[in-house]
């Protein structure tokens, strides 16, 4: 029989935080801008130059921490890690070696196999280098510094995971509560999440880890996915035809689909780690922790519970409703407005969600006004648009938020409820068919709803229907 | 009197009263640099003349207009040229950075211009500050304007000449193990190193991070007490920057030595300090004894280790804080190379001096894999034993007394060849720097070859205000000086030297 193999997975995540302004410097961390228009003397490594620590940043790895149940640095410091590179302005990276702020953590994640529980090594604070651009016309390449400096934290997880699933169920899971800490919006294809994967096999039942490579350059959860499954079989060949695994540090080609050499352990550079001398050591008191941690919002489990509880709604779509919190946010809030917790759920779980995958958007992304949603909601309850017309009115408040009353009103989508207009189209109506009216006197049922088709037909859809048939019953 | 022979108080002094206008002040000293710099290469670069007439005219405004109200308004001054200054070349006296302009102010040189200074130039050092003679500089070697056979010390051996010389009224040195301190005593000049942190180091291109720090060089030690006023306090650009205030200098006018205790560390006049240091700085005890102090020795144990801690610790910070001069984004680059690997070496080759390598090479390897405890952690630890040791000894002193150097200022060209004797030449003066302690040099004599010898009083850390009273009291009594005169007052210089270090050691030690 051949042998079973078994993956052993860590991760090196690191997420880029949501900080205004970056880890060293009062530069703007805001995405995109022109090349090097966010950047000063210290963030491109000028001479003198002082680095001065946001002190959101420490705020934001206690936060990540203490949701990790990670044990909290309370005396720690950052570290020079020396390499020399373009984007690395100062051709050193001030992180964390020695005394990273957290350490030891967990969390729990959900499997094919029920929860999961992965352990958390290590947490450390840096930052991120800029980014070369390499113009082929005159051949050469180019520095932009605008991302030089902003603010990254590592997570180093424990080699715990066995499959590509309990990889992406952590990460998922990773993200859900950065985006809840709001710490970090974590976008794997715009860079502010990024995961490099160390695997390694083994046979099933042995203790001991095998020898492990490092994947890097890994943009999305597809390409995380391919690159586990073929590293994990490239091993397992090597293995079985007699060869070694070299440790070494592999380059994911998204094109290619494939992983290659970058560096092996024999090149690992030394990094000449030692305390960062322009700083001082970061004391972190008992009350701020418990500061930080009283400032926590409430989770998505706790949040899911209490959907379930106060509003009623099924585990689904509670499941759902809460996977990103700034979509349950406004949920609640929708909800708050029209007063009417189920009907505000439905919409998300139909109109909204089908929106974003139409098109291809992120609830992070949502930009509407709750209100105008709540307003929309309690028009279909007070019988001012029919179905069809508010979700008519929904795509525009989707898109620009536009207020829905006032552009019911404007573009003639609002029911017609006043009695007068509403007479003079059933007199119309029953003067064109008299034969039907014959029809419903001899007991005809099908004959009254013919006519309240009609009367709805001249209408377009607009006449309030209760009001049709009240209206129809009479002259009838 | 002549502008130049007036202290840089009592010229700012005379501006203030109408007596003599900024103008005047400047167009004097830059006259100074004219005639003698070509002789002594104090300077580096000299400010562009149209930019320092709009200065003066600025200034003068200023100080009419009650905008520029310290006690140093409209006095011209020298900067140290690894102290950035905006539009002004910086070079650190190293080809890696000639011709390079920075594009903002060190917060040193914000306030010397709040204050209503004139920054005339930038003035030679070693290159990086790497040195002890200024002759790393790639910009050719400064020469002692006492003697110009010998060197001026270092590395703010071109801010101490300029002073010394009368081509400045008063300078900005940098001092990361006694860099201002010995070429002070070497140039006749007053020179102070604050207590680490208390003046910012944004915008001094730094050597060894958790060591440098900026001081005043000048006349006397009133005129260096009223710049440390200016430049020193907290700055929230530097995260090392200290939080405490500056405590303001008491009227120096009162002060005295009465009362006040002295130590002298005995492994600091015993061997290998030259004899004539030895009884200056005796002479020195003497007078200041008459002035009511109660001097003793006492013995300092880990002096051994100093030197060691020191150069590996500097070393280390210094392979770190050099990396970013890599040819990318300024100063020089080599344009034949092929590649960014060839160009890095390249660059970095040919834009460093011998010394500047040197001191690379020795960081990195004591920070490599396997050496890291062995030498920089160890380092760390020796650091933090001498502390204590000093520690001991500011419970018992109000301050502490020792020469500035071993020697007085050697020859030209004598010091390079033997890198090991240079730093071993430290041995006065790097300690204050691991400890963070404020120390001032000053003149106490010169030698039978006519070259300065320098004192220096530590204090404990943020005491600058007691070392700068008791270096008043002590200037007071001490005989005059000024540079090329040294001319007696006090009848304890008649006193043949021998016998007072005889009665010191025999009595004491």
């Amino acid at each position: 029989m051949a042998k079973q193999y078994e993956t052993v997975i860590g991760l090196e995540v690191h997420v880029e935080l949501a900080t205004k302004t970056k880890i060293f410097c009062g530069c703007s961390t805001r995405f995109g801008g022109a090349v090097n228009s966010h950047t000063c003397p210290v963030c491109t490594g000028m001479p003198g130059a002082l680095p001065v620590l946001n002190k959101k940043v420490v705020k934001f790895a206690i936060a990540l921490g203490k949701a990790t149940n990670c044990t909290i640095t309370q005396y720690c410091r950052f570290d020079r890690k020396n390499y020399f590179y373009p984007d690395n302005p100062q051709n050193y990276q001030i992180s964390q070696l020695y005394l990273p702020i957290c350490r030891d953590g967990h969390i729990d994640v959900e499997t094919s196999n029920g929860t999961k529980t992965i352990r958390i090594h290590e947490m450390h604070m840096e930052e991120d280098a800029g980014k070369l651009i390499h113009d082929n016309y005159e051949d050469c390449s180019l520095v932009d510094y605008n991302r030089s400096g902003v603010p990254l934290i590592e997570i180093v997880s424990e080699p715990d995971m066995r499959t590509a699933d309990e990889v992406i169920a952590y990460l998922e899971k990773l993200r859900m509560i950065c985006q809840y800490l709001g710490v970090s919006d974590c976008k794997l294809q715009e860079g502010s999440m990024r995961a490099d994967v160390n695997l390694s096999v083994r046979e099933i039942g042995s203790e001991k880890l095998g020898t492990r490579t490092e994947m890097k350059n890994l943009n999305s959860f597809k390409a995380i996915l391919h690159a586990i499954e073929g590293e994990r079989e490239r091993q397992i060949e090597l293995l079985e035809s007699g060869r070694e695994i070299i440790q070494e540090t592999r380059r994911w080609d998204d094109n290619k689909e494939a992983s290659f050499t970058m560096r092996s352990k024999e090149d690992a550079k030394d990094y000449r780690y030692f305390p960062e001398p322009d700083l001082q050591p970061i004391l972190i008191s008992d009350q701020w922790i418990d500061e930080i941690k009283a400032k926590q919002p409430e989770f998505q489990p706790e949040k899911a519970e209490r959907y379930k509880e106060e509003y009623g709604l099924s585990d689904y779509d509670t499941d759902i409703l809460t996977q990103n919190r700034h979509m349950a946010d406004m949920f609640e809030e929708t909800a708050k407005l029209c007063g009417n917790p189920k009907k505000a759920a439905n919409w998300f779980m139909g109109e909204v969600l089908r929106t974003l995958k139409d098109k291809a958007m992120d609830p992070e992304e949502l930009t509407f006004s709750p209100k105008n949603l709540a307003a929309i909601i309690k028009a279909m309850d007070e019988g001012k648009i029919n179905q069809g017309n508010a979700q008519k009115v929904f795509a525009q408040v989707f898109i620009s938020d536009v207020e829905p009353l006032a552009y019911m009103e404007e573009h003639g989508l609002m029911m017609v409820s006043d009695a007068g207009a509403i007479e003079k189209v059933v007199d119309e109506v029953l003067a064109e068919n008299e034969g039907v009216i014959a029809d419903y006197h001899n007991g005809k049922d099908k004959a009254f709803g013919f006519l309240v088709g009609q009367v709805m037909k001249k209408m377009k859809g607009k006449g309030d229907p209760a009001k049709v048939n009240e209206v129809l019953k009479g002259k009838l | 009197m002549e502008i130049i022979g007036m202290t840089a108080l009592e010229l700012a002094e005379k501006i203030k009263n109408g007596e003599v206008t900024v103008k005047d002040a400047v167009e004097a000293y830059i006259k100074q640099i004219e005639e003698k710099d070509g002789q002594y290469n104090a300077f580096i670069t000299v400010a562009e003349k149209e930019k320092l007439e709009q200065r003066i005219a600025e200034v003068q405004q200023g100080i009419a207009d009650g905008k520029y109200r310290s006690n140093l308004a409209g006095v011209p001054i020298a900067v140290k040229d690894n102290i950035c200054t905006k539009g002004m070349k910086t070079t650190c006296a190293s080809k890696m950075l000639e011709g390079f302009v920075p594009t903002y102010d060190a917060t040193a040189v914000t306030k010397l211009e709040e204050a209503g200074m004139i920054v005339i130039g930038k003035t030679n050092m070693d290159e990086f500050a790497m040195g002890s003679t200024t002759e790393t500089s790639a910009f050719g070697v400064t020469r002692n304007p006492w003697n110009t056979d010998h060197v001026p010390g270092g590395s703010s051996g071109g801010s101490c000449a300029a002073v010394a010389a009368g081509e400045a009224p008063m300078a900005l040195g940098s001092d990361t193990g006694g860099s201002i301190r010995q070429p002070a005593s070497y140039c006749g000049v007053t020179g102070l190193k604050p207590t680490y942190g208390r003046v910012s180091r944004m915008g001094l291109i730094a050597y060894a991070s958790s060591l440098d720090q900026i001081g005043p060089v000048g006349k006397n030690v009133e005129d260096c007490a009223a710049l440390y006023q200016i430049i020193a306090g907290h700055d929230e650009k530097d995260s090392t920057s200290l939080k405490k205030t500056v405590e303001k200098i008491d009227d120096l006018a009162m002060a005295s030595l009465r009362g006040k205790t002295i130590g002298i560390p005995k492994e600091y006049i015993g061997e290998g300090t030259d004899d004539e240091v030895k009884s200056a700085i005796l002479k020195a005890v003497m007078i200041m004894e008459d002035a009511g102090a109660r001097v003793e020795f006492f013995s300092l144990k880990m002096v051994d280790y100093v030197i060691p801690a020191y150069y590996i610790i500097a070393c280390a910070e210094a392979s770190s804080n050099l990396e970013r001069f890599d040819g990318v984004k300024y100063g020089y680059r080599n344009m034949e190379a092929e590649g960014l690997h060839e160009m890095y070496k390249l660059s970095r080759a040919e834009g460093f001096g011998e010394e500047v390598k040197r001191r690379i090479l020795l960081g990195s390897f004591v920070l490599s894999a396997g050496y890291y405890d062995a030498y920089y952690i160890k380092a760390l630890k020796t650091k933090r034993l001498i502390k204590e040791e000093f520690d001991e000894a500011f419970k018992k002193y109000d301050c502490i007394l020792a020469p500035a150097a071993p020697t007085t200022a050697p020859k030209l060209g004598t010091s390079l060849s033997d890198p090991l004797q240079m730093y071993l030449s430290d041995i006065y003066t790097v300690a204050v720097n691991l400890c963070g302690f404020p120390a001032l040099s000053m003149p106490c004599g010169v030698d039978s070859k006519g070259l300065p010898i320098g004192v220096q009083f530590i204090g404990d850390l943020f005491n600058e205000n007691k070392i700068l009273n008791m270096a008043t009291a002590y200037e007071k009594v001490r005989e005059d000086f000024s540079c090329g005169k040294f001319s007696s007052k006090n009848n304890r210089d008649k006193e043949p030297v021998q016998n007072i270090l005889k009665i010191k050691q025999e009595g004491e030690v």
